[in-house]
């Protein structure tokens, strides 16, 4: 939650903002942004040691790539696999916005390294939907408009979906306990609570 | 984000060969990765330790045994921690949110930082994280911080729940390295931070969490954990009771109280224990009891209010454990 947060950066002389988009930008030179291992072109020799191979399947698809062993997973499915549907709030692990699915189970993707998902399952909210059919708690919001500006929604319905997984969704009291993680500035939480509860009768 | 060198570790062996000072072990991050993008923490080396073979709820003749790896909501959500030692259970439960209880390990728990706002913030002195620079919280905004175990150095409260929770059941801590393994009360493991803040533990540099052991006891099926916060979810403790006790009828025999968001370490109040052994489990006893609980105290400008927050938290706990039976 600090706004000065890229200023920061650069003291080391390279901002986050400018090291990430010059990660892409040598990836993107050196291999297409999602490679296989068979044809894993390395980077530059220079930057070759500090990178980190990893096979991941993201929304049921296997990816191998080379990250920066700093990249959070969150700035990995945005800016590297382009999947910009789980959002960055406030990138300390406060507010909930980036919740992902690994191994099926709720995390935040701003606090996970991208380089300790190796071998694991990562969901975002672009993989919940079945083809054309959205995911019940994706009906469920729209038909209780569970939002009003949308941006931490996303990670709410992440969030809500494992939550109802994990059989903690029985009460309005456990619902909010159990979303308390994520935040929402609109104050959508009785659409959101409502919302929930529809959709777990429809999840079961 | 300062560079480090990364690697995954495949056994416990691989994982401590090399590492020393300026080596960081990676499980849940919730502590590491925030603390790493804020600069607070920039190790060299940070090794991944998640495929380690340290997971695992075993109970048996000695007590819980709990694998350095396990999760906190796993933990919480086992059925003998449920059922045997409740005020583990709770105490989890009322910490983070879902999303930081499936991640965060209970090594990483133990060895969590605090939140003090000057220590996570690079712009202003802080002890703990630059050593000599000075507190910026003894003259600063300190309504959160600690009146327990203080020092002019650092007046930081800890801030695990479990940890309180442990410490009240006298729970042991069990660390390995090249040197061996070894298990330390968890009350000794942490350390008063007197002149020197930015030592938290007695944990050596390379030294790993295996694990942590709860001694089986009279008391722990008889507890429970008390939160009070600013608000009611997703907040660290203003106050917080684990109180565990062992009665005979109306009578308590023995009695395991610690208490968290007051001392820069969980507190343990043997004090309110002996006061408490051998009388009736009434209002009276429990009144009479945390009389002298915060003794020893030091107040700051903004948290005079601790002391009866911390006898009242005391009460109320007692009381609805009491209920409970």
């Amino acid at each position: 939650m600090n706004p000065d947060d890229d200023a920061g950066h650069s003291g080391s002389g390279v901002s986050r903002r400018g090291f990430l988009g010059g990660g892409v930008v040598a990836a993107a030179a050196a291999a297409p942004l999602v490679v296989t291992a068979a044809d894993a072109t390395p980077a530059a020799a220079a930057e070759a040691d500090e990178l980190v191979t990893v096979r991941v399947a993201v929304n049921g698809d296997p990816v191998t790539m080379r990250v920066d062993p700093r990249a959070t997973l969150l700035d990995t499915l945005r800016d590297k696999l382009e999947l910009t549907g789980t959002k960055k709030g406030c990138d300390r692990g406060q507010c909930g916005a980036c919740t992902v699915h690994v191994d099926g189970r709720r995390v935040l993707s701003c606090l996970t390294l991208a380089a300790t998902t190796d071998d694991r399952a990562v969901t975002t909210i672009e993989g919940l939907a079945d083809g054309d059919r959205l995911h019940p708690m994706q009906e469920a919001f729209i038909e209780h408009d569970g939002f009003q500006c949308g941006f931490c929604t996303p990670g709410q319905i992440m969030s809500a979906v494992a939550m109802v997984d994990e059989g903690h969704a029985g009460s309005d009291d456990e619902i909010r306990e159990g979303m308390s993680g994520n935040i929402c500035r609109c104050s959508a939480y009785p659409s959101i609570v409502s919302a929930i509860k529809d959709a777990r009768e429809a999840m079961r | 984000m300062r560079p480090y060198t990364f690697a995954r570790a495949r056994s416990v062996r691989q994982a401590l060969a090399n590492a020393g000072e300026g080596t960081a072990f990676l499980a849940g991050g919730t502590t590491l990765v925030d603390l790493m993008k804020l600069e607070v923490m920039s190790p060299e080396h940070v090794v991944d330790i998640n495929r380690l073979p340290l997971g695992g709820i075993r109970h048996d003749r000695d007590g819980l045994h709990i694998g350095a790896l396990e999760r906190m909501s796993d933990v919480a959500a086992d059925d003998t921690v449920r059922r045997h030692y409740p005020v583990i259970a709770q105490a989890l439960e009322l910490s983070a949110s879902g999303q930081l209880r499936n991640m965060a390990s209970i090594g990483g728990n133990l060895l969590q930082r605090t939140r003090c706002g000057y220590f996570r913030d690079v712009s202003t002195p802080c002890n703990k994280r630059e050593p000599g620079s000075g507190c910026s919280a003894l003259t600063g905004f300190n309504r959160m911080h600690a009146i327990l175990g203080t020092s002019d150095a650092c007046v930081a409260t800890h801030a695990s729940d479990l940890a309180v929770a442990l410490v009240a059941l006298g729970a042991e801590v069990r660390l390995t390295s090249g040197r061996g393994d070894r298990a330390v009360p968890l009350e000794t493991f942490y350390t008063l931070p007197g002149g020197t803040p930015e030592v938290e533990n007695v944990l050596r540099p390379g030294e790993l969490v295996t694990g942590v052991t709860v001694p089986r006891s009279a008391w722990a099926a008889h507890s429970t954990y008390l939160k009070i916060r600013d608000r009611q979810s997703y907040e660290f403790a203003l106050s917080s009771a684990a109180v565990a006790l062992e009665t005979r009828g109306r009578t308590i025999k023995q009695a395991r109280i610690a208490v968290g968001g007051m001392g820069t370490r969980p507190w343990r109040l043997t004090s309110v224990e002996r006061a408490l052994a051998g009388k009736p489990a009434t209002a009276d006893t429990y009144e009479s009891a945390v009389r002298r609980a915060a003794d020893g105290a030091s107040t700051l400008e903004h948290n005079e209010f601790k002391p009866a927050l911390l006898r009242r938290t005391l009460v109320r706990a007692l009381t609805a454990l009491q209920e409970q039976a």
